[in-house]
């Protein structure tokens, strides 16, 4: 960087400081390096930048006066909650704020009677459920990271989880968010009826990725326990075998309340990792999951499990009980660190496609892995057709790397080709925005960017995350993971 | 759908860039079924009802995409046969059920069942846009997930065609429940309100209800087992299965005795309004007869109060109302937008139809 650039920066920052000071407590307001490299970067570690300022506001009032006071001095924001996400939505921008919405996290209301929870941004989305739990009641919507991510993060990347198939994403799932436009106004989307006057704007504000709005409270559906949930555990001899299972067990009127596939190699690695007793012999393993009354599971796992058989399942075990349960699904999630273990890098993928060519791209991922020279361990939502093959590679391996990248943009390229979409659920952030070109045209891109517009005039909020341009180098639809070390790498994964 | 290929897209086309370039306005118009909906519709007549049929349709991937002039009764037969339905139960308005597809995504109007199972964005997965630059845009997909971009396709759900030319969706099927039992209550509107929350609370295959004249109507719907035990659970006041099929297919429809007095009566100043709002809100108080949907979220009022007076209530509840039916809709249909909102809707007007020329005025007059 030249040092005309340093300057500049250096000038803009102690001015918008100075601005932001008026508003915001000392400790609220964070610019030296020190403070800000926590804030660098999201679950995607692969793209970094240093904020100028980051801003921790506490109240809505103070969110409302940072975007006025940035908005009057043109100035980009970028919100931000855990920073769990994996596409890059929360990089920062150089020259902007970054708005971390980390102390907005009350609940303001659990109503047992219309099933719904108020509770702000921050709020993570596991504590959700934990706090509802007392009414037999919970949010339905589970990406594996709900440990940590917040609610206000999945309301801006439409998160999905393991039962959306049956339950939805969080689109599904939200009735109402209220927050501030790039003006610093306040703006509520959506309302706790069923429906608003109007175009439906929530619809559009829930998974643009910070780019509409800034959302500083949510209120969510919540779902009524059901009263068991039981798994079934499938194996079968072939690749093909399994993924016709999933078509079959559809194609009998059946919507499990999971669907989950996992090949040999990852069934093997993320055994070693939890000791599940997964079947090491099978190609490819299901887990089934029915959830309701009692009564109501029984007879839908008797139908699953005929379903599984008849389509050739070599081996099937069903949970006892929710220990058995939740050991089943304790390798599923574990999958990442799993695969950590057994390759010293990997890349993510995360494309969607229809659930009837699962064995046909299973088997030209296979060729691809003879094409690249490279292994790759696949774990999918198979109910959804959502696809998270996992490269694996020695990074310090430039021509691995390379061979890695190439095997990646096949499989999205793939993708695309079966009639399926770049992203499943992860977002484009930064990382897919050339895949963004690739699956939108021009005039489709033109659109969304005059969406941006409307909402955001001055195009302040999250600017760069959708001008392919500027990030011509970045490789669409992968995750790059250096030895296996995600940040939160404790954490379950998709 | 391609745009070369297709010769009654490529006459849409040609239609709109004329209209554009003109800035002639167009009334988008498939079965004319809700042609009732909303303000007054203005312009040229543009017919979609050629672009019709089904594109695609695989069962077992719970998706068909569909052309939008394609009559709604044709898309639900073909879903039939393979034992699947649109699971919000979209309503067929008028005689001779002409509705289309593109109407029923651009109504965004759902049935009894919208309480249990989700509206039409609920199963909207990608939609084919014809906008007002006479750009044909293709947004979301044919797959459960996908996040690519912002989600245009389910802004056009209830947008009433202001954004453009529905050509195309590809819309989530799912298997029609295996069981289903009427259950009846007496109940006070009160009683049944609290009852309906009760309820919904808990996990219970509870798909819809209707209160009306005192008397409850709850549909269970799902798996044998789980209707069978909520029939033991909540008491076994089972209505005859055709009784039950006519009364929910006749709510659904607005061909219930409640709503067809209305329509029937347009001339005489009878009003029907919409008011949707949360299901916990207490007993509105209105002048006139009332109907409650979608476990107390949505209540029909056939009123004669002033449009100011019904509004306040609504918005008293923490919800709007629409004007449903009347012969009058000078007050205006639709509750008015805060300032925040109004800018929104007003810029993305612009932003798909700068020319202003889709069904100018229908949503909001000066949209």
């Amino acid at each position: 960087m030249n040092s005309d650039k340093q300057i500049e920066r250096a000038t803009r920052q102690s001015e918008v400081r100075a601005a932001l000071a008026a508003i915001l407590p000392p400790e609220s307001l964070l610019s030296r390096s020190e403070d800000t490299t926590p804030y660098e970067c999201d679950g995607l570690t692969a793209y970094r930048e240093s904020p100028m300022i980051v801003a921790l506001p506490e109240t809505e009032a103070q969110v409302a006066a940072v975007l006025k006071t940035c908005h009057a001095l043109n100035v980009p924001v970028v919100a931000r909650g855990a920073g769990t996400g994996l596409s890059g939505g929360a990089l920062p921008h150089r020259m902007g704020v970054t708005l971390s919405l980390a102390k907005f996290t009350k609940i303001l209301e659990i109503d047992p009677l219309s099933h719904t929870a108020t509770v702000q941004c921050g709020m993570r989305n596991l504590a959700i459920s934990e706090a509802a739990a007392v009414h037999r009641l919970y949010y339905a919507p589970d990406p594996s990271s709900q440990i940590a991510c917040t609610i206000g993060g999945n309301v801006a990347e439409n998160s999905g989880g393991v039962h959306c198939l049956k339950y939805g994403l969080t689109f599904h799932n939200v009735l109402r968010v209220r927050g501030f436009t790039a003006a610093g106004e306040a703006v509520e989307f959506g309302s706790r009826a069923l429906d608003t006057a109007g175009l439906d704007l929530l619809s559009i504000v829930i998974g643009s990725e910070g780019m509409l709005a800034v959302i500083t409270e949510v209120t969510v559906n919540l779902t009524p326990l059901p009263e068991v949930a039981r798994c079934i555990m499938a194996s079968f001899n072939t690749v093909e075998d399994a993924g016709s299972a999933v078509a079959n067990v559809i194609a009998a009127g059946i919507i499990p309340a999971g669907l989950e596939l996992m090949d040999k190699r990852m069934t093997a690695a993320v055994e070693d990792f939890v000791h599940a007793g997964y079947d090491l012999t099978a190609a490819a393993i299901l887990l089934c999951e029915s959830d309701g009354t009692r009564d109501e599971v029984e007879e839908e796992i008797v139908r699953m499990t005929e379903v599984l058989r008849a389509s050739g399942a070599s081996r099937i075990e069903i949970s006892r009980d929710e220990t058995q349960r939740l050991k089943f699904w304790s390798g599923r999630k574990n999958a990442f660190p799993a695969s950590g273990r057994i390759s010293p890098d990997y890349m993510c993928m995360d494309s969607t496609i229809p659930r009837k060519r699962l064995a046909e791209m299973l088997r030209a991922i296979e060729a691809m892995e003879i094409n690249y020279g490279l292994r790759c361990v696949n774990v999918f939502h198979a109910g959804d057709g959502n696809l998270h093959p996992l490269i694996l590679f020695d990074a310090n391996d430039a021509e691995q790397l390379a061979r890695c990248e190439k095997f990646g943009a096949d499989i999205l390229e793939t993708s695309v080709r079966f009639g399926g979409t770049i992203t499943g659920e992860h977002g484009v952030g930064v990382e897919k925005l050339n895949s963004m070109c690739v699956q939108f045209s021009r005039e489709e891109r033109e659109q969304m960017e005059a969406v941006k517009r409307a909402f955001d005039p001055q195009t302040i909020l999250n600017p760069g995350k959708v001008i392919p341009t500027l990030h011509r180098c970045a490789e669409y639809g992968k995750m790059h993971v250096r030895k296996g070390v995600l940040p939160f790498a404790d954490l379950p994964r998709f | 759908m391609s745009a070369v290929s297709d010769p009654a897209l490529v006459r849409l086309l040609d239609r709109v860039k004329e209209a554009s370039s003109n800035s002639v306005a167009l009334n988008i118009c498939g079965g004319g079924s809700k042609a009732f909906y909303g303000e007054a519709a203005s312009g040229e007549s543009l017919d979609i009802r050629e672009l019709r049929g089904i594109s695609s349709y695989e069962p077992t991937e719970l998706v068909v995409t569909v052309r939008a002039g394609t009559p709604l009764i044709e898309l639900e037969s073909a879903l039939l046969e393979q034992g699947q339905c649109l699971a919000f139960e979209p309503p067929h308005f008028g005689v001779d059920s002409a509705g289309t597809v593109g109407g029923m995504v651009a109504a965004g109007l759902a049935g009894p069942a919208r309480v249990s199972v989700g509206s039409v964005r609920d199963f909207v997965l990608g939609a084919t846009l014809l906008n007002g630059r006479g750009e044909i845009l293709t947004f979301g997909g044919q797959v459960m997930k996908n996040v690519a971009g912002y989600d245009v396709s389910r802004l056009l759900v209830g947008s009433l065609g202001i954004l453009g030319v529905i050509c195309e969706v590809s819309l989530k099927v799912l298997p029609i429940a295996p069981a289903t039992r009427t259950l009846c209550f007496q109940l006070t509107e009160r009683e049944a309100l609290r009852q309906l929350n009760e309820w919904f609370a808990k996990p219970l295959p509870i798909n819809a209800s209707v209160w009306y004249d005192g008397c409850l109507f709850v549909r269970l719907m799902g798996a044998s087992a789980a209707v069978t035990a909520a029939v033991t659970k909540l008491g076994d006041q089972s209505i005859d299965a055709t009784s039950a099929s006519k009364l929910w297919r006749d709510l659904r429809d607005h061909r219930h005795e409640f709503f067809s007095s209305v329509t029937a009566n347009l001339f005489h100043g009878e009003t029907l309004w919409q008011l949707s709002v949360p299901t916990t809100a207490k007993s509105l108080r209105l002048p006139g007869r009332q109907l409650i949907e979608w476990g107390g979220a949505q209540r029909w009022w056939r009123t004669g109060a002033a449009s100011v007076e019904v509004r306040d209530a609504a918005a008293r509840a923490g919800g709007h109302a629409t004007l449903f039916y009347a012969r009058d809709k000078s007050a205006g249909v639709f509750s008015p937008l805060t300032p925040p909102l109004d800018r929104i809707h007003r810029e993305l007007k612009k932003a798909f139809d700068p020319q202003r020329i889709f069904n100018r005025g229908r949503l909001y007059p000066y949209l």
